[in-house]
């Protein structure tokens, strides 16, 4: 089965072709991340426009990289939450419209489980049950995969996302946007002891929650003593310091769910599994443990049409399938 | 009227108690920079409005949606640079829907407001500490 699938929800407009879920016969991605760069982040307006204008040329290319014409395919799926809304429905709206007409099935896929399902195309060997942590800069979430269509969320953040605690720290060392790539390269000139960061803990309730809002004002708090004072500021140490404090936090929940559950398999998705500290951890961690780590290759992490054709397949074998009237929402229980 | 919070927990009570007897309808502006507690705020708003269910940051989906008895939309203009922007993605429909709209760093959109909207400023005063002052509004 053929699926041709559409993502749209940030800055990213992808168009893939993905066949029964595992092999990707094409994978279209267009950034929008220099249009970005002027501003300094994600405008949502500029991403909808963007969309708009190579949808179309995403979808024609996707197909000619497939080597497939429109009748050959058997569905179309796309990102239909959650994400910048006028984003998102770019994506829906283009989806609707191409199942319309050629007359095939539509599959809607949330973004997150399209995160997930990455890992699919990565390791062919990968079936559920396992444990995934999700990790953007939207989302952070600790998801047990019963089935491919059967999820419960562990835990999640109560506050900020972990790539959301890396963006905003790095605005306020002067790192620029996004933080993820200029905190992790500067980490490893750092001595990850050189600040006392805080690991944010949760205390009421569930024990997979986890807290970011508290580990950020840490770091505006360090930036901002340095200043008053005059104190130079080490930032390789406090960039070092803040992927340790992060990655513990994730790593140690993560495990904890995995033993709890039984779990032989841990898996890792989203642009932060990018970071190599986070990666590294979960490497040791895993082995430690005796259990087996799935982190997609970083093409993959980032956002891209690929993952949700794979969870579109799985997905229309639930019946999980839309009608013209399928919205799109900015939020979305996973 | 300012106070003074001690801790996240204490933003979060204050926002609670602030949103308890605002109207449907109400704009409330927070101004503020990064790790002043605006989104604990916003937290403690939901609880007082009886909206039960985690309130994470909307920085990246710009607009979360919360459903209660009010409902509670909660804008986050950090990435935003105009008020147009916030036009552009339907705030006269959000305005219209009668409820709550609470927007994080209202800074970045002046002139988005007609007069009507209730100023709440968060000033960092210690690590923990924070002056709040709210302009406008019922009594917390």
């Amino acid at each position: 089965m053929k699926i041709l699938a559409f993502e749209s929800s940030c800055d990213e407009t992808a168009a893939a072709v993905v066949e029964d879920g595992r092999k990707v016969l094409a994978d279209e991605i267009f950034s929008q991340v220099a249009l970005h760069e002027i501003y300094g982040g994600v405008v949502p307006e500029i991403a909808a426009r963007s969309h708009l204008e190579v949808i179309s040329l995403l979808a024609d290319r996707a197909l000619q990289k497939a080597g497939i014409s429109r009748g050959d395919i058997d569905a179309v799926a796309c990102t239909y939450a959650p994400g910048l809304i006028g984003a998102v429905l770019v994506g829906v709206n283009f989806a609707k419209s191409a199942a319309l007409a050629l007359g095939v099935p539509l599959i809607p896929v949330h973004h997150i489980r399209g995160h997930i399902a990455a890992n699919y195309l990565a390791f062919p060997e990968l079936e559920p049950p396992f444990l995934c942590l999700a990790i953007s800069g939207g989302n952070t979430m600790l998801v047990d995969v019963r089935s491919y269509t059967d999820m419960r969320v562990l835990g999640r953040t109560r506050d900020d996302a972990a790539g959301e605690c890396f963006d905003k720290s790095a605005r306020v060392m002067g790192l620029g946007y996004p933080g993820g790539k200029p905190i992790d390269d500067l980490s490893k000139q750092g001595d990850d002891k050189a600040y006392d960061l805080p690991r944010p803990a949760v205390n009421d309730g569930n024990p997979y929650d986890m807290s970011f809002s508290g580990l950020k004002t840490a770091v505006v708090n360090i930036v901002h003593h340095a200043e008053q004072t005059g104190e130079e500021l080490d930032k390789a140490g406090l960039a070092a310091s803040l992927c340790r404090a992060v990655s513990e936090s994730l790593v140690s929940r993560t495990m904890a769910a995995a033993e709890a559950l039984g779990y032989a398999h841990v898996a890792v998705a989203g642009g932060v599994a990018a970071n190599s500290r986070i990666r590294a951890d979960f490497e040791s961690a895993c082995q430690k443990a005796g259990k087996t780590l799935y982190v997609p290759p970083l093409r993959l992490c980032g956002d891209n049409g690929a993952m949700i054709g794979a969870q579109a397949y799985y997905e229309f074998l639930a019946g999980h399938t839309a009608g013209s009237d399928l919205n799109a929402y900015a939020t979305m229980e996973l | 009227m300012t106070y003074t919070t001690h801790s996240e927990k204490e933003t979060e009570d204050l926002g609670a108690r602030f949103a308890a007897n605002l109207p449907a309808g109400a704009v409330v502006a927070l101004y503020g920079d990064l790790g002043c507690g605006k989104t604990a705020f916003v937290r403690g708003m939901a609880r007082g409005m009886g909206i039960d269910c985690a309130v994470t940051s909307p920085t990246f989906t710009i607009v979360n949606e919360y459903d209660g008895p009010r409902p509670l939309f909660h804008f986050d203009m950090y990435r935003l640079g105009s008020a147009d922007e916030l036009f552009d993605i339907g705030w006269e429909d959000y305005l219209a829907r009668g409820g709550v709209c609470s927007v994080e760093w209202s800074e970045n959109v002046p002139g988005a407001f007609e007069g009507d909207e209730i100023a709440v400023r968060f000033e960092k005063t210690g690590d923990n500490d924070r002056k709040i002052t709210i302009e406008g509004g019922p009594l917390c």
